[in-house]
């Protein structure tokens, strides 16, 4: 017998923390945005509570302005792992038409941020699972693996709690909650990898094909369903083109790529010089702008 | 800064290129290892992670494009490059300049994956320190070579002795500021060994290094040609070896969870934190003691004949046990100890000072379990690391106390075992992690002392008296009337045939308590002693009626949980402080408002009315006889 690898100890962990909320939270609730990250998520819940189906239901909130790959596979998954599928779509923002193109930043603001908070007041979740991981962004990298949030969802990066060894502290009052990131310690190669050695379904879009895009905003957008605005210079062009991270089509830059293939898509990955939120228009704003999303109540 | 730019592109592994397959077959079997990095404020540790970073090529170019912006938007560092902004990822962090937690950064070379924890340097932020240490496995300490060992040094390197870190490298950094001089390493290198013998500490790697110019990070620098030592990325790599895990060790796995999918199917889930276990193995299932057998073992969805340290597992038995959450399963022969007491040191993280006597909730593994803490017996001064008496433990202290738990658990020494022997301590009311807790040794007199089983039940002497057994808890202000309730209540009890007594405030004051003041502390520890009392008067299968202020709500809690379910009755005694002022039947309000008389309850000390009492009685609208009456007719008819 030899020491576990650093994939054995991350999966290990994950599952360590999975169970750690599923027994001492009242309602936990797993985030699932369709996301590779999700996908190794929701992988590594199936191994967690094995031969016991994940104890608690999936929630996604929809902005209905996902890719229709993801729309197709979010069905499926949930059906697969046998677990309850909640969606929730913000009824202000369905009613005001909020859509990626008129409204900027107030899409994410009302469909993701106020979204979610919705959907958890609704449902009243007291721990919720999310994909994110600490080598994203540098607000991510300062946050515990249970994060406390309070009554209002706020996010007190200034006053975290002390996260020893792998003892989390869960006490809380009522209406208050937890974030739990599982991946926390995962990068990107890692996720990755682990979809490789354990053959996990993603999303066709991070495989390249050839699909209809545009140019806008330095960011290669695909034009995903007949929503999608055109300015007048703008022509359509057919490219060989696929997505590191996927959000709302909308706002989410692809790569020109031929990687058709996993390790093809890991070589590629690699050999990348820039990191893979380049991509997202959220994060280009200012500095903080990520703390300031997360401290509003944004995963 | 311009030297450490020009070249900053990254540059992925050739294996990556020529042949992807065998970079991942290779990239699987890497291990990992987690370091974190500390040292005073500019002693150029984000500088060093951002060296390390860039050697491994985990720079991307947006990263870099972002931090040239932010660098002249808000760095500290002139024209340069600031590589702080990279990892101090809070507006706060970046507005004051300062690290305030921990920051995690990845990177991985062709032998080992790496998890680097850059900590804050400051004082008033080592409990988040303390958190990043008690994952690490080794420390790099940073000294600036032109400043020597410092304060913060040595603090820094006790913090991580203290929680269990065994591997140092000390990285002499800033050398191109010494002329690289082999002296003034040397000189630093002696002065900070005489230190950490003091404390412990062993294996220490000392390297002269530049973060800012890359000397001696992945390759030899030809400046330290005095210098024959390995590199600091070729120690990190070859510092924590493979080790195999002493097969010899038993089994120990926290039980986290029970799955139960059907009638058929009973596992237990947990994370072995030692030794590895076998199909057909017998265990102990811990604190109890009984005994089973594997049957089947799961590492999470794969059925396996053997396990090892640190996969999480799911195991069933041959036969039906009671086995739950918070119990620990062991090598039948290899069971670990059980106590109800320990010495343990503390490290306080908590605004909020430590209250001896006062209930915490004590996490350790998966079990939750209520504890007291005595007065410290004494503090680690953590920059001289002298002992110093103290009374209480305050914010960023460390200090050595008893701890006594309502109930056994097993457990190991911490040095033994990090996640059998390590706790947290929570605050029952604001929820806060009050502190990290090591465990010394279990106390020699829970481990002998053992309960005397009596032949006469508790319920015999009760019955004998042909009553129930309870305690009649008065709580409220000075002058509420308390006393008077009493009185009266226990006459009219003594009438209608019931064996009863008093424990009166004043009374126990005068012997069993007479060594006490009215401090918090004292307070806590008065009403604990009055509720061991009255604990053994209910055992003995008395009515107890007690008249006490006891202002706390947790120790009112406390006593409580010491008492048979149903047996305490919490009677809150409400009287308007004016009205309570005006009566003052002893005089004591006018001394306490003289401020003759200090922490009077009420004045210059507070009161926690209780929120669910059984009996709310407002006594200022009910005589002392109608009050009685109230409590008869709701207790005893």
């Amino acid at each position: 017998m030899s020491t576990l690898t650093h994939l054995s100890k991350l999966e290990s962990e994950a599952v360590h923390i999975m169970r750690e909320v599923v027994a001492e939270a009242e309602r936990p609730v797993m985030l699932y945005s369709i996301g590779k990250d999700s996908a190794v998520m929701l992988h590594l819940a199936k191994k967690a509570f094995y031969p016991s189906s994940p104890p608690f239901p999936l929630l996604h909130v929809d902005t209905t302005w996902k890719f229709q790959d993801m729309y197709k596979l979010r069905e499926k998954s949930a059906k697969d792992a046998r677990m309850e599928l909640l969606i929730h779509k913000n009824p202000e923002a369905l009613k005001r038409g909020i859509n990626p193109f008129d409204h900027g930043t107030l899409h994410t603001d009302l469909w993701k941020t106020e979204g979610l908070k919705q959907a958890l007041n609704k449902f009243n979740f007291d721990a919720i699972f999310g994909g994110a991981r600490r080598d994203e962004e540098k607000s991510r990298a300062k946050e515990r693996i249970f994060s406390f949030r309070n009554c209002h969802h706020r996010w007190e990066p200034k006053a975290q709690r002390p996260e020893l060894w792998s003892l989390y502290n869960t006490q809380k009052s009522k209406g208050e909650s937890f974030r739990v990131f599982p991946l926390s310690n995962w990068t990107e190669l890692d996720v990755w990898q682990y979809i490789y050695l354990e053959d996990i379904e993603i999303v066709p879009l991070y495989f390249a094909a050839s699909r209809p895009t545009v140019d806008r905003d330095g960011l290669i957008l695909m034009i995903d369903d007949e929503r999608f605005p055109l300015n007048k210079h703008e022509k359509p062009c057919i490219r060989s083109i696929r997505f590191r991270t996927l959000g709302c089509y909308p706002l989410t830059g692809a790569i020109e790529s031929k990687a058709k293939t996993l390790p093809e898509v890991i070589q590629e990955t690699l050999l990348t010089t820039t990191s893979e939120r380049q991509g997202r228009a959220i994060d280009a704003e200012e500095g903080s702008s990520m703390e300031a999303k997360k401290q509003q109540g944004y995963f | 800064m311009s030297h450490f730019t020009k070249s900053a592109v990254y540059k992925p592994d050739a294996l990556i290129a020529k042949d992807v397959n065998a970079y991942l077959k290779a990239h699987q079997k890497k291990l990992l290892l987690r370091f974190i990095t500390c040292g005073s404020v500019d002693d150029g540790k984000s500088t060093l992670i951002g060296r390390l970073l860039f050697e491994s090529k985990m720079l991307f170019e947006d990263h870099l494009k972002q931090l040239e912006l932010d660098s002249k938007r808000t760095g500290t560092q002139g024209k340069n490059l600031d590589f702080a902004l990279l990892l101090d990822g809070l507006e706060a962090e970046r507005e004051q300049g300062i690290t305030i937690d921990v920051a995690y950064r990845f990177f991985t070379t062709e032998k080992m994956k790496f998890i680097a924890a850059d900590t804050p340097g400051h004082e008033q932020y080592t409990r988040n320190m303390i958190t990043a240490a008690s994952t690490a496995e080794l420390a790099i300490i940073l000294i600036d070579a032109r400043k020597g060992v410092l304060t913060q040094t040595r603090r820094h390197s006790f913090l991580c002795k203290l929680i269990g870190i065994n591997n140092f490298i000390l990285a002499v950094n800033k050398m191109d500021l010494v002329k690289y001089s082999e002296s003034t390493f040397k000189k630093i290198f002696s002065d900070y060994n005489e230190f950490a013998k003091k404390i412990g500490i062993k294996n220490i790697t000392a390297i002269p290094v530049s973060g800012l110019l890359g000397d001696n990070i992945t390759s030899p620098s030809i400046n330290t040609t005095w210098y024959s030592g390995s590199t600091l990325m070729n120690r990190l790599e070859n510092l924590v070896t493979p080790k195999k895990p002493k097969s010899k060790n038993g089994l120990k796995m926290p039980v986290q969870w029970v799955n139960r999918p059907n009638s058929n199917f009973r596992g237990f889930s947990g994370k072995i934190v030692d030794g590895s276990v076998k199909l057909g193995e017998k265990v102990r299932i811990l604190p109890g003691g009984t005994l089973s057998e594997v049957s089947k073992i799961f590492v999470s969805d794969r059925k396996v004949e053997q396990a090892k340290t640190g996969e999480s597992i799911t195991l069933t038995f041959k036969d039906e046990v009671d086995c739950s959450r918070g119990q620990i399963i062991t090598a039948a022969d290899q069971p670990i100890e059980v106590a109800d007491q320990f010495e343990s040191k503390l490290i306080w993280m908590d605004e909020e000072d430590l209250v001896p006597g006062r209930s915490y909730y004590l996490k350790i593994g998966t079990q939750t379990v209520l504890a007291t803490i005595s007065t410290p017996k004494y503090q680690i001064n953590v920059n001289t690391m002298e002992h110093m008496a103290c009374k209480t433990l305050t914010l960023n202290t460390i200090g050595v106390a008893n701890i006594i738990m309502d109930r056994p658990i097993a457990f190991t020494p911490y040095e033994k075992n990090k996640e059998l022997g390590g706790f947290i301590l929570i605050d029952k009311i604001r929820n806060s992690t009050a502190a990290a807790g090591l465990i010394n040794f279990a106390l020699r007199r829970s481990k002998n002392i053992h309960w005397q089983a009596l032949d006469i039940t508790r319920k015999d002497r009760a019955n004998q008296k042909n009553q129930k057994a309870r305690v009649i808890w008065l709580t409220g202000l000075s002058g509420s009337g308390k006393s008077t309730i009493a009185n009266t209540l226990e006459q009219k009890l003594n009438n209608l045939g019931y064996h009863t007594f008093i424990l009166d405030g004043d009374n126990v004051r005068h012997g069993l308590n007479k060594d006490l003041g009215f401090t918090e502390v004292d307070r806590i520890e008065n009403i604990r002693r009055i509720g061991e009392v009255a604990k053994l008067m209910t055992d003995a299968g008395l009515v107890v009626i007690t008249a006490f202020i006891s202002p706390f709500k947790l120790e009112r809690e406390m006593v409580r949980k010491m008492m048979e379910p149903n047996e305490f009755f919490e009677i809150y005694i409400d009287t308007p402080l004016a009205i309570a002022e005006k009566r003052d039947v002893k005089g004591l309000y006018a001394k306490a408002r003289t401020g003759e008389l200090k922490n009077f309850t009420g004045i210059d000390s507070p009161y926690e009315p209780p929120e669910n009492p059984e009996i709310h009685i407002k006594s200022d609208q009910l005589s002392a006889v109608e009050a009685a009456d109230l409590i008869v007719k709701k207790l005893f008819i």
